[in-house]
């Protein structure tokens, strides 16, 4: 269990002054010219020591990213993009961050942008977030005024910073969907090669990274990569934000060290599993968009990247959804695949076309009213869908019908079983004939 | 030049390119409904994934380029697999998606037959459905009155978009919503406001934009084809004629990159109902007043009764635009015999002229010169409007960043930006002596170059205008041994060849304007008009006027006989493009009635005034005009090195007047007899004329 003392985000929970005062009180922008002045490769050695894996979802080593960045500028500004677009269901992490610790994000944003030769920032904040827009506003506002960022600041690297908020869709978290969105553009995710480090923003150099990833940043610095890479597991380093919702007895937002066993998550911070632990019936571990897990899996499980990834489901965003035996877990799956298909930006085929299609059969296997064969079909699509797409979204929509198809076939063929021994005239079952 | 391995067998394929291009040079198929060679790249209908050894996923080969390939773990080069069981289950999973939703209406859908969602289906359908659920609907859309919109059958591949955005440079068809609701539709349902709008009906994958005017029409495989040339312009662009029967169905592009690359304009396109309808399918004589019909020996009579008694000086005769080469030919060889030397193929009233060399009147950079150059200067010309590809091919090299364009004229919407210099000739004469900061534009750059406007010759002041314009290019240096970027922008079609072949005044001889004042004057007996009706009739006056067309406009109207002739489209003629490049029309259907191949009527002509022609044979009259003009046997070929002596050129008059340029057409879809006869194009002409707003979704 992750020590009082080592505890990166102190005002998780809005009890203090999330303001410059209270910030500093708790360390923030404290020492941070000292940090500039040793230079950019040693800021990117240190987060590279340190095990920083980017926190957005997909876990990638954020010193390597910024490293991408070119060293030597060919007159093209850079720029550092800020991902606040927080959507995926069940995640709630950042909006603590930039309502009650937004010192640390701009700080970090600072030392982020030195780091990869950016004079500007721009953080993409949630069209819903209207509160912690204001106050991240107010933050930066207050960093201006003291000289911390801006022109000819303390830390004697220019650097301006820009809130700029979305609209509300899901996939201008997708980090190129985000920059078109920024751009003014349609959020509509942009094709890779070339990546964002080579052609991002305007056409310019451009690393995007989550808000907790920059947020932790300047606490490296501080207290050093060890200390950071001295928490958690092997390549799984440092301290994380989890989101616990669901069926628990107290749902919260907690920092723990990774890689913490789910049981002991769950049981110190969220007051244990709602009727006890055997009552658990399935958890998704990292947001909506990963594989569930069934309740056997999750016995002693380490949260972290790999663990998870090796059992084909993730970390994530690390938002851990809990479902107890009450669950309707096809219902709750096919409320997922709504999303899916309500958020696909409708781009390219597969995923345009696949995740209504993945809707509509999971909300009838949700009533029952489906062949069992068409569960076969169904995982099929989800392999039709995932990986034949320009952005993850696709991958995202597919996954979670493979998790519960994977885990919880019993469970719809016990539906459809149901449902044709008790189909009514208006609610028969289809003859297969009139199916095909 | 990196080399790549496609399904085991080792390329070396150009820099820069992608990976779909590289397997086109291969010779490997890759099936395709978002990526066009001439259009960005989307990479959204995920058709052409392929598999590349080391990456996890298949890859969209539209998207990725060579050079992002790495090698092999041992240098060996990059691999491409496009035929293993990955990459079929991928490319099926596609199609399925793609059909899922995708009306099972082929029966009934205008595409059928040249379908790429059904020609695709064949390689990479499964035979049933798996789909279950019901099917999405998209209303239609009113988008104007070319396009006939069906949307559900729409894929979103979004070519159309990027077509309008990018060619046609009309940023009004998008796609709104998201998911699987995403729609392409106009803002407001607004009709397309473009001339080259019909091009992405050609551009559409599947069915769901075909052409309004040909709905229902026939079926491809019903159709003949015949490849031809257009003439509603001078650019020439590259076309195909369908035909069924006697009738033309359907026009469509042919591919030609030098030319028209693979659009034409809305007129072009449909343009073909107007040659149904008013069209002169038997010979007709003027009797106390009115014409009346007449077989072709009455009208002959009729004719020589007048001709016989005239005196050579006192016959006069003006080739129209469309005319091709042989009856210009022919006519003139006619009036020659004759004695006459008052021919003229400039019904405008333009003052250019054989005389200076042929590198005075011709685009000398060639059409494809625009995308190497890197300055332009436009003189008293709309290319919108008198050359709506070359103006798509001006906008396309513009939007790369390269290509500065200057205006002298109308200050018109171009499609792209421009620096406005200015309205008249002092503004040009202001470039040309170096005290407007664009002639430093022009100077510096690399390959500039300048395009006078037809209308801009066919001013009084029209030789001051051709020396200031001769003295800018030498003053920019846009002639040299490897670019001449002097250029003149015709806009008739049969202008080119006229002046080749010197349908001209003869020494002593009358021009257009002055043929009419004589003929108002009754200084003339007779005047010869091969269809020409853009004159003002008025000024005949009381001369005895022969008309030869196809269709009943201005000139038939004034007619004392109407020689009933063929269209472009009827016979095989040659037409010189304002490059310089020959070029011939095939015959797609037969003159309606007893229309005749215009060369021929002269020729049967001829015969009865006494004077025969020396051929009587298509070969024949070609190879007389191939005797005295031997460039225009080089069919599709530029004759390099055409004379321009711009020392010489500048040499003239610069005495301009103040009146300020107009530009050669006043109404792009009425600017010949043909498109004065059709209905669609009337239909164009009133809706730019209410600027779009004329029609709504609901009269749709």
């Amino acid at each position: 269990m992750l020590k009082d003392e080592d505890r990166i985000f102190r005002n998780l929970y809005g009890y203090e002054d999330p303001g410059l005062k209270g910030a500093k009180k708790r360390g923030a922008w404290d020492g941070t010219r000292k940090f500039l002045q040793k230079g950019r490769d040693w800021v990117i050695d240190e987060i590279k020591s340190s095990g920083l894996r980017g926190r957005g979802g997909a876990g990638f080593p954020t010193g390597l990213k910024w490293s991408f960045m070119p060293k030597i500028p060919d007159g093209r500004p850079h720029y550092l993009v800020v991902n606040a677009d927080e959507s995926e269901p069940g995640t709630c992490k950042d909006r603590e961050i930039m309502r009650h610790d937004p010192h640390l994000l701009i700080e970090g944003c600072l030392i982020a942008g030195f780091a990869m030769g950016a004079n500007t920032g721009y953080i993409y904040i949630r069209g819903e977030f209207i509160r912690e827009r204001e106050r991240l506003q107010a933050a930066i506002d207050e960093a201006y005024d003291a000289k911390l960022i801006g022109k000819n600041n303390k830390h004697d690297w220019d650097f301006d910073l820009y809130l700029h908020h979305g609209a509300g869709a899901y996939i201008c978290g997708e980090e190129t969907a985000l920059l078109e969105s920024l751009e003014g553009k349609k959020g509509q995710p942009r094709l890779k090669p070339p990546f964002p480090a080579n052609v991002g923003l305007y056409g310019a150099p451009t690393t995007v990274n989550n808000v907790e990833t920059i947020a932790v940043v300047p606490d490296i610095l501080r207290r050093g990569a060890s200390w950071f890479a001295g928490l958690g597991r092997p390549n799984n380093t440092g301290t994380k934000l989890f989101s616990i919702s669901g069926h628990v007895n107290r749902p919260c937002n907690v920092e723990e060290e990774m890689g913490i066993p789910l049981k002991e998550l769950l049981d110190r911070h969220a007051g244990g599993v709602r009727g006890g632990w055997d009552n658990l019936l399935t958890v998704i571990p990292g947001g909506s968009s990963v594989r569930c897990l069934p309740s056997d899996m999750c016995q002693n499980l380490y949260m972290d990247f790999d663990t998870l990834s090796a059992l084909k489901s993730g970390l994530g965003t690390a938002a851990v959804i809990v479902m107890d035996k009450s669950t309707d877990i096809i219902r709750a799956i096919a409320r997922l695949a709504y999303f899916y298909k309500h958020e696909s930006c409708g781009q390219c085929t597969p995923c345009r076309e696949g995740t209504g299609w993945m809707y509509r059969v999971l909300d009838r296997m949700a009533r029952g009213e489906a062949h069992k064969r068409e569960i076969d079909m169904l995982l099929e699509v989800t392999y039709q869908v995932e990986g034949h797409t320009i952005c993850a979204l696709g991958d995202a929509a597919a996954w979670p019908v493979q998790g519960l198809i994977t885990h919880f076939r019993h469970v719809i063929e016990e539906r459809i079983d149901q449902y044709s021994a008790n189909s009514k005239p208006e609610g028969a079952v289809r003859e297969p004939a009139a199916a095909e | 030049m990196p080399k790549i391995i496609i399904d085991g067998a080792e390329f070396e394929v150009a820099d820069g390119i992608t990976l779909i291009q590289a397997c086109e040079e291969a010779g490997v198929e890759i099936p395709r409904f978002c990526y066009h060679e001439r259009l960005s790249i989307a990479g959204n209908c995920r058709m052409c994934l392929v598999e590349v050894a080391g990456m996890p996923k298949p890859v969209a080969s539209c998207a990725l380029g060579v050079n992002d390939l790495r090698p092999g773990p041992n240098g060996e080069p990059p691999q491409i697999i496009t035929k293993s069981e990955t990459v079929r289950r991928a490319r099926e999973g596609v199609m399925e998606f793609l059909l899922i939703n995708h009306p099972l209406d082929c029966p009934i859908c205008d595409q059928g037959g040249e379908c790429d969602l059904q020609d695709q289906a064949m390689v990479y359908g499964v035979d049933g459905s798996r789909f279950a659920e019901n099917k999405r609907a998209v209303e239609d859309k009113y988008i104007g009155p070319l396009i006939k919109t069906i949307m559900t059958r729409c894929i979103h591949c979004t070519r159309c978009v990027r077509f309008m955005a990018e060619v046609a440079g009309v940023d009004e068809l998008g796609m709104t919503g998201r998911g699987e609701d995403v729609e392409i539709t106009t803002y407001l349902e607004r009709g397309m406001m473009s001339e080259l709008s019909g091009n992405v009906i050609d551009l559409c994958p599947v069915g769901a934009l075909t052409a309004k005017p040909y709905a229902f029409a026939a079926r491809p495989w019903e159709l003949r084809k015949t490849e031809s040339i257009d003439v509603m312009d001078a650019m020439g662009c590259n076309i195909r004629i369908d035909t069924r029967g006697r009738e033309v169905m359907r026009i469509l592009p042919r591919n030609h990159d030098d030319i028209n690359e693979e659009w034409i304009s809305d007129k072009t396109r449909f343009i073909w109902d107007g040659l149904r309808t008013q069209r002169l399918d038997q010979p007709y004589i003027r009797k106390s007043g009115k014409l009346r019909p007449a077989t072709w020996d009455e009208a002959f009579a009729a004719i020589a009764n007048k001709m016989k008694r005239a005196k050579g000086s006192r016959i006069a005769a003006i080739a129209g635009d469309l005319a091709g080469a042989e009856e210009m030919f022919a006519l003139k060889g006619l009036m020659t015999q004759l004695g006459s030397p008052n021919i003229d193929c400039r019904q405008d009233g333009s003052a250019i002229n054989a005389s200076k060399g042929r590198g005075a009147y011709l685009f000398n950079s060639r059409l494809a010169g625009i995308d190497e150059a890197d300055a332009l200067l436009l003189i008293g010309c709309n290319p919108r409007t008198e050359a709506a590809v070359l103006n798509a091919r001006i906008r396309v090299r513009w939007r790369t960043g390269a290509l500065k364009v200057g205006v002298i004229g109308q200050e018109a919407d171009l499609t792209y930006d421009y620096e406005y210099i200015g309205a008249g000739p002092l503004s040009l004469a202001e470039v040309a002596n170096a005290r407007h900061r664009f002639a430093k534009v022009l100077k510096s750059a690399k390959r500039p170059m300048l395009i006078l406007g037809s209308a801009a010759l066919a001013r009084r002041d029209s030789g001051a205008v051709m020396t200031l314009a001769a003295k800018l290019a030498a003053g920019t240096g846009m002639v040299s041994d490897e670019w001449n970027g002097f250029n003149v922008l015709h806009h008739a079609a049969s202008r080119v060849a006229g002046l080749d072949i010197g349908f001209l005044p003869a020494k002593g001889g009358l021009n257009t304007t002055r043929i009419l004042k004589a003929a108002k004057a009754g200084k003339l007996d007779v005047v010869y008009l091969l269809g020409a009706d853009e004159i003002d009739m008025e000024s005949l006056g009381r001369t005895f006027v022969i008309y030869q067309g196809s269709h009943g406009d201005a000139g038939a109207h004034r007619a004392d006989v109407i020689l009933p002739g063929a269209a472009y489209t009827e016979k095989s003629a040659l037409y010189v493009n304002t490059e310089g490049r020959p070029q011939i029309t095939e015959r797609a259907v037969f003159p309606p009635g007893d229309a005749r191949e215009d060369w021929t009527i002269l020729r049967a002509l001829s015969a009865i005034l006494g004077q025969p022609l020396p051929y009587d044979s298509l070969a024949g009259i070609r190879s007389a005009i191939y005797v005295t003009h031997p460039h225009l046997t080089q069919i599709d070929e530029v004759m390099s090195g055409a004379r321009l002596d711009l020392n010489k050129l500048a040499r003239g008059s610069t005495r301009i007047g103040k009146q300020p340029f107009s530009p050669a057409v006043d109404d792009f879809y009425l600017s010949n007899p043909i498109a004065r006869a059709s209905a669609v194009m009337g239909e164009l002409s009133a809706l730019m004329a209410n600027g779009a707003t004329g029609a709504t979704g609901t009269d749709g």
